[in-house]
């Protein structure tokens, strides 16, 4: 028995090893988000003290870099991350209910054309999605999220009927006897009952949207409208000479609402992801 | 698997049914709307944008087939796919043994063992942008002692690609392991035990077989994801190093498929962009069919319940 717990504890003394080790890129980002701009490159894993410490001096160039405010660029991530899971959330799981529901030959060609769309890379309707939403308009923050509902539909269909599936149908059949209809039966009853698919879709979706590079970049109107990922590579890419203290400090200050946001839903993100992986 | 067989064929049309079906427009009608603009139109425009000649969508003439083959003879298109292959099958491997070996050491009901599943998952959640550039700072400041660069050696620039994205990604796969393995009927595991079988017999003989499903899912997802990847690909290397081969065409050593779809759409010449489509049309056969092949090879191996 001692034997046993003893080889635990040395599993346990490994895994804690491994796990400073993997903490340690988030270190060396707050460390230098710190340290001056000459300094970041030749002693990378150096703390920031002497004349290497550089306070906030990184935070407040890194935020007013070039002509585009970083606040605006966190507002764009936040608006199109809250209307875009919103949106689909509403939805997706009201077509859902319908499809499981009526189940007629359209309903099933929908739901495979949803399933269908989760193979399809990306980059297959890049240059086309891009050329439509300017077409309709929908190059903006407050309409892209139109996009993201259609783009995005697919898994969130795929979980939603799955799930509406493994609702017993009496429950509703009752509300429709007691004389609801059905937009009420759906708000009153059938919402209600698909909490833990709804919190594990919109975790998804959230963890998506939040960190989506390659279609804000081609969608938005790129000289007015930029969200986080597009400013930090914008800020990368485009510069001579990069201030790598200013765009650490600017990751730091990305991931930080990342972390806290797991930090406090946990559970529901690692329950949401374990759901979604399913989807193969 | 968990594709469910559609459809409750033995249930009568309820009269609940009925009811909805009057509220089409309602339910269905704005995803279906929103899923034809987001989805269906571009990629139908797509499949026959890639059979024309033209620089922007409206300005398309058909050519027929010579997009492919302008495509499948492009070297830069044929290198990025060898080296996406190469990558998805090193990531693989890289990626599932160690998240199944820290899996099975967290469901052995040793102390901390949350404190470590959340932090194994926290590089999950940071967008594949950010990681390109954390990641570039953390080789190049070890690089630069040497005099390199991460940009200057494909081989850094590979090993780098796999390192990020093992950081990025055993902690997913980790997750749907510990899934799997707490599916494992524990009685099983305790009758090999009183029959004698060792810790090695009761992983390979008992653990793995039961929990085929998982190892099926996370291969999939590995293979597709390494395929598929572009963020990480764009932001830590961006393709390069560069060279020019005899012909003069440029090849970056470290692009992968997608940045090299991408590269082709969105270069100086609007011309090449119906190679672009065609290559974007192979890109998504390969990544469909990968996704069939792969679920059919490793069901086979699955238990029979």
């Amino acid at each position: 028995m001692s034997k046993q717990s003893k080889s635990k504890n040395a599993l346990s003394a490994v895994l804690a090893v491994i796990c400073v080790i993997y903490v340690l890129p988030v270190v060396v980002v707050v460390l230098n988000s710190f340290k001056q701009n000459t300094y970041v490159k030749t002693h990378t894993f150096a703390l920031p003290t002497g004349e290497m410490w550089a306070g906030f001096s990184n935070f407040i160039k890194g935020m007013t870099f070039g002509n585009y405010p970083f606040a605006r660029s966190v507002e764009y991530s936040v608006l199109i991350t809250v209307a875009s899971t919103a949106l689909i959330l509403l939805f997706t799981s009201m077509a859902a209910w319908y499809i499981a529901r009526v189940d007629s030959p359209i309903c099933r060609a929908v739901y495979y054309l949803c399933v269908f769309s989760m193979v399809v890379p990306f980059q297959m309707v890049m240059f086309t999605l891009s050329k439509t939403a300017d077409v309709l308009k929908l190059n903006t923050p407050w309409t892209i999220p139109v996009i993201y509902l259609g783009f995005g539909a697919g898994l969130a269909i795929f979980m939603f009927v799955g799930f509406v599936k493994s609702i017993p149908l009496e429950i509703e059949e009752a509300a429709a006897i007691d004389g609801a209809g059905p937009v009420k039966t759906y708000f009153q009853v059938v919402l209600p009952m698909m909490k833990p698919t709804l919190i594990s879709v919109g975790i998804l979706e959230i963890m998506w949207v939040w960190n989506d590079y390659l279609l804000p970049y081609l969608v938005l109107d790129r000289t007015k409208y930029m969200t986080i990922p597009i400013h930090i590579q914008f800020l990368k890419g485009s510069y001579g000479t990069v201030d790598l203290g200013a765009t650490m400090a600017l990751i730091l200050l990305s991931i930080i609402p990342v972390i806290v946001f797991y930090l406090l839903c946990q559970k529901h993100i690692i329950k949401g992801v374990a759901a979604g992986a399913v989807k193969g | 698997m968990a594709k469910k067989k559609y459809g409750r064929r033995n249930h009568q049309p309820t009269v609940l049914a009925g009811q909805i079906q009057k509220w089409w427009w309602l339910f269905l009608l704005p995803v279906v709307a929103a899923f034809a603009i987001g989805f269906g139109w571009p990629f139908f425009q797509g499949i026959w944008l890639s059979l024309c000649k033209f620089k922007t969508t409206s300005d398309a003439t058909f050519i027929g087939f010579s997009n492919y083959g302008r495509a499948l003879s492009d070297p830069s298109f044929v290198h990025s796919f060898w080296y996406s292959a190469l990558f998805a099958v090193t990531s693989l491997v890289f990626i599932n043994i160690p998240a199944f070996a820290v899996a099975y050491a967290l469901t052995q009901d040793i102390k901390g063992s949350n404190l470590y599943r959340t932090v194994f998952f926290m590089p999950n959640l940071i967008g594949g942008i950010v990681l390109g550039y954390i990641w570039s700072m953390i080789f190049d400041g070890i690089l630069s002692h040497y005099n390199t660069s991460i940009l200057l050696n494909s081989t850094y620039g590979f090993w780098g690609l796999i390192i990020l994205i093992c950081w990025q990604q055993i902690g997913y796969m980790m997750i749907i392991y510990i899934a799997g393995l707490q599916a494992v009927p524990g009685d099983m595991i305790e009758a090999a035990e009183i029959d004698g079988a060792n810790k090695w017999q009761t992983l390979f003989k008992i653990i793995i077989p039961n929990v085929m499903p998982s190892i099926t899912i996370c291969m999939f997802l590995s293979i597709t994801n390494g395929f598929k990847l572009f963020d990480q690909n764009l932001a830590l290397t961006g393709g390069q190093p560069f060279t020019m081969s005899p012909d003069g065409t440029t090849i970056k050593e470290t692009e992968m498929l997608a940045l090299n779809i991408y590269n082709t759409f969105y270069n100086s010449n609007a011309a090449s962009r119906g190679t672009a489509q065609a290559k974007a049309v192979i890109f998504f056969i390969l990544v469909a069919a990968l996704g069939l092949i792969q679920l059919k090879f490793t069901r086979d191996k699955e238990v029979q319940q």
